[in-house]
């Protein structure tokens, strides 16, 4: 099939960037999306033009380097894939396709579709862990963790931190992410003594670089990996009872049903 | 050069206890005086990283990768291996280090693969209490699964997900070190040079992938986990940023390079489909605890799958090898799928494919379990080739994955450079001449979160108070030589793309040094790989400049190493006149086995540099085993 990109570039962070009109000829649907850029971009250096930068690595869905606004979709029209495994299969001969850099303030352009994501990581330095030095672990069948609640926890625990969900939102918030460690750790028993103290580090980090959330949900639509919105309430109660406990938190019976409840409540 | 691979005297059961107490300590007090270099944040330098940090070293981590978390590891899909026995199936921390020698074909150290072994309970330990959501049973204990080359279940995971969820406990435990400012980051970073001062390496030269800024950095020790070489076949499972460059600057420096034709060539990948593609997709060994994998018995036979009536399958593994059917190991499972192939028994376009059938399972344990076990693999399948794997059998094909071989490292994981350690897929030590899976995560997290924090602290007291600035020549004849490098690669203005050149190298490494090896195939190839070279330094075309980002530039300065490298994995495959694991020569066979020979080649082959254009030389590691008896592999 041939198809038209329009594709967004941009010389550096403090330049003005533009769409340029290049034709992508001959492109196999069997080919992923960034298969077909890979192309593009041999032909654009046989002509002696420079290529689209674009971040990649694995090309299996699971680094969470890739992404770009595909016709104003993160990861493009296909639910629950990044960019990396999208088929062209899903395109067809003729479309014009515009191709755009995640937009989001706290994700400045570096080039081309290149961002800066540093943002999320320093997330992360503000308390997405459990405080435990190599070689303090117990025995690890002395921590039970019942089947529905690891579930649970690995479900939020898949995010590839890509940031489509930011990309993604009006308001440029990064709750989806946020939440999705927050239920990562906060769910198991082993993340219980730092629980609130966590939510609380992390959310103020995260409201320093990030929009506020107003319940859009067009994150979790765009999610590769598919995490639940539900996370953003979870790490928003635990949250509020953070913020009426104080740091003490944990000590304390908390004021809403133990995570082994709501699990089995849910399901 | 002398091999001196300081395995500690005594019953392999008391080494390592025995060494950790004749290292030498570095007092508490001491140890923020030390800077240590950890190139790479993969399982094994995110983990070497975050435990010196908490030890009280002053660590700097460069990653080429924009996050730590994005390093390769990351796409570990199956599991990871550990002697708990939950299962009581008759395992232990002896049986894992016999599966994993015998695995490995006779080709690796006694000594390390046991401490390995030890120390893999102790990962999962580790693990569980970072929060890794590891795989549960319904009473909350954790659950097994079966990975190939071994009859029991000691295989952990997090859904198809292991490496990720084991790598986000060592990011998360680094992300704290970098937070209380016991590590510096450096992501978008790239090391280019090692740089060695009287004989010990101090310190690195880096380019930085945003500004193109040349640096020095100095340290007291260098670690080097930088990853395997697998990409050098161009197509690969491996991430397209993994390369080799870390390891083979340093071997220029000085480190001698191990076992560099020991490469693994995994059986279950889903098989090419078109020039344009960019990279192979594994589809994890778990699968081969239910699926069954079968081709035709008859050639040309075309029929889809399902109208080929039972009697008329060859399911080849069961049928050879009985006794492990078909999680026989990696590197047996991949000849024989070629030989049904070349047999002209192979399915697909091309007749380059296997069916991995789960047909039979889905009957006997139900759709949603089936689900639940492999669903996401199922879906990547199903995204990849537009199939539906729970209605007809995956198609698979061998495809290159890792690599055994790397720099050569003594029992405390130091090179032959002093101060220079090297950790994780990046070093050759425990899986011989074939790995068995899910071992790598194991040794990649051994390595970094309890080896090499306990061994390197016996080097650095000797350091004490020995710092060299980064204004000594040798550091800046370093940096001179990397940014001359870089404009040559700008200069040579030629007219064709680093891609098709690295196409090219790895077809001719596919072809003539991959899952079948022969001399003149080797001769072949040295000569092909050295004449595209030249062509390579002439007329490659990397255009803009050095003062960006600039992946054409990146990928140019890794696939000029990997041109060398493949001299060097052809120089090996072509001296090791024997078959062992993953190396196979067509003129070493036993009734299509591989055939070694101990008498002449039970040795750890670690080449040393001896200048551009002059054969490297040869040095020999014999491996001694003394609780193993040397036996030829059978999994019949
Ligand atoms: C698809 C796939 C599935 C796998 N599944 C399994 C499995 O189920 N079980 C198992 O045990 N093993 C598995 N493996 C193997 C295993 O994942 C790898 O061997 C292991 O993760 C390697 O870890 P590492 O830390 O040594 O290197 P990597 O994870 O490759 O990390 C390398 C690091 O070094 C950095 N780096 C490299 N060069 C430079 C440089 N020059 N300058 C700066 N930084 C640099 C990178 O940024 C990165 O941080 C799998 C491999 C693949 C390809
Ligand atoms: S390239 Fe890794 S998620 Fe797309």
């Amino acid at each position: 099939m041939n198809l038209t990109l329009h594709v967004w570039r941009q010389k550096a962070r403090n330049t003005t960037g533009q769409f340029v009109t290049y034709k992508a000829t001959d492109v196999s649907p069997d080919a992923s999306f960034l298969e077909m850029l890979d192309v593009v971009n041999e032909t654009l250096i046989e002509k002696g033009e420079e290529p689209i930068l674009f971040e990649h690595d694995c090309r299996e869905g699971i680094c969470g380097s890739c992404g770009m606004m595909i016709n104003g979709v993160a990861h493009g029209p296909i639910g629950g894939t990044a960019t990396c495994q999208l088929h062209m299969r899903h395109f067809k001969d003729g479309d014009n396709i515009r191709i755009e850099p995640w937009r989001a303030r706290a994700f400045p352009v570096i080039k081309d579709l290149v961002v800066d994501r540093g943002s999320l990581d320093r997330i992360i330095q503000a308390g997405g862990y459990i405080s435990v030095n190599t070689g303090n672990a117990p025995e690890a069948n002395m921590i039970l963790v019942p089947k529905a609640v690891q579930e649970l926890s690995m479900d939020a625990a898949a995010c590839i931190q890509c940031g489509a969900c930011v990309a993604q939102c009006p308001n440029g918030a990064a709750q989806l992410f946020t939440s999705a460690k927050v239920a990562h750790l906060g769910v198991l028993p082993q993340g219980q003594p730092e629980r609130y103290e966590r939510v609380v580090k992390m959310v103020e980090v995260m409201e320093e670089m990030f929009g506020s959330c107003t319940n859009y949900g067009e994150c979790e639509a765009v999610c590769p990996k598919e995490i639940s919105i539900d996370f953003i309430a979870r790490m928003n109660r635990d949250y509020l009872v953070a913020q009426f406990r104080g740091p003490r938190s944990t000590i304390l019976p908390p004021l809403f049903n133990t995570e082994e409840e709501l699990v089995t409540n849910e399901t | 050069m002398e091999l001196n691979a300081r395995i500690p005297a005594g019953p392999i059961a008391e080494k390592w206890a025995k060494a950790r107490f004749d290292y030498k300590l570095v007092n508490p007090a001491n140890k923020r005086k030390f800077d240590i270099i950890v190139v790479g944040a993969g399982l094994a330098g995110a983990s070497a990283a975050a435990t010196l940090g908490e030890l009280g070293y002053n660590v700097k981590c460069f990653v080429f990768h924009d996050s730590p978390r994005r390093a390769h590891s990351i796409a570990a899909q199956g599991g990871i291996n550990a002697a708990k026995n939950y299962q009581n199936d008759g395992d232990s921390i002896r049986r894992l280090f016999y599966d994993t020698v015998k695995g490995g074909d006779y080709r690796s150290r006694e000594a390390n693969v046991y401490r390995l072994a030890e120390l893999s309970v102790n990962i999962i330990d580790q693990a569980v209490a970072q929060g890794v959501p590891l795989a549960r049973e319904y009473a909350g204990l954790l659950e097994n699964r079966s990975f190939g080359g071994v009859q029991v279940s000691r295989t952990f995971y997090a859904r198809g997900q292991t490496g990720q969820q084991l790598l986000l406990g060592a990011f998360q435990a680094l992300e704290r070190q970098i937070a209380l400012r016991r590590v510096q980051m450096f992501n978008r970073y790239e090391m280019l040079d090692l740089v060695v001062v009287d004989g010990q390496a101090k310190g690195i030269i880096t380019r930085s992938l945003l500004t193109g800024a040349i640096e020095a950095h100095a340290a007291d020790a260098v670690v080097l986990g930088t990853g395997g070489y697998a990409n050098v076949f161009y197509l690969s499972t491996n991430a397209k940023a993994s390369n080799a460059t870390a390891i083979w600057r340093a071997y220029r420096r000085g480190a001698a390079f191990a076992n560099p034709c020991y490469t693994q060539i995994h059986p279950t990948c889903i098989p090419q489909s078109g020039d344009y593609q960019s990279k192979l997709t594994l589809m994890s060994e778990s699968l081969r605890n239910d699926g069954r994998i079968w081709v035709p018995k008859n050639q040309g036979d075309n029929r889809v799958a399902d109208q080929i009536p039972e009697s008329e399958r060859d399911y080849y593994l069961e049928r050879k090898y009985p006794s492990y059917g078909n999680l026989a190991p990696r590197d047996i499972a991949s000849r024989a799928a070629k030989e049904v192939c070349d047999e002209g028994r192979g399915v697909g376009s091309g007749g380059r494919g296997v069916y991995l059938d789960f047909a039979d399972a889905i009957d006997r344990l139900g759709r949603p379990l089936i689900e639940e076990r492999y669903g996401n693999l199922f879906e990547m399948y199903a995204d990849i080739t537009a199939e539906n794997p729970y209605q007809s059998p995956m198609r698979i094909y061998p495809a290159p994955h890792y690599t055994m071989g790397g720099l050569w490292v003594d029992y405390n994981l130091m090179s032959t450079v002093p101060g220079l350690y090297v950790i994780g897929e990046a070093n050759f030590s425990d899986h011989g001449a074939n790995r068995l899976g899910a071992s790598a995560l194991m040794q990649g997290l051994a390595d970094g979160y309890f080896v090499l924090p306990t061994t390197i602290g016996d080097y650095l007291v000797t350091q004490m108070g020995k710092k060299v600035p980064t204004d000594r020549p040798e550091f800046k004849a370093a940096q001179q030589a990397v940014e001359e490098r870089i404009n040559r690669l700008i200069g040579a203005k030629g007219t064709r793309t680093v891609d098709s050149f690295h196409r090219e190298l790895g077809s001719i490494t596919w072809n003539y040094c991959g899952m079948a090896r022969s001399a003149e195939g080797l001769r072949k190839a040295i000569t092909e790989i050295r004449q595209l070279r030249d062509q390579y330094w002439r007329e490659v075309r990397v255009l803009g400049s050095d003062e960006e980002p600039n992946q054409s530039l990146e990928k140019a300065g890794r696939v000029a190493d990997f041109f060398e490298l493949a001299e060097l994995m052809c120089t090996d495959a072509l001296h090791r006149n024997e078959s062992a694991g993953g190396h196979f020569r067509v003129e070493y066979q036993a009734d299509g086995e591989a055939k070694r020979n101990d008498a002449d080649y039970a040795y750890v082959a670690a080449w040393e540099f001896q200048g551009d254009g002059e054969p490297p030389r040869l040095n020999k590691e014999p491996l001694e085993y003394e609780n193993l008896h040397l036996a030829t592999r059978s999994y019949k």
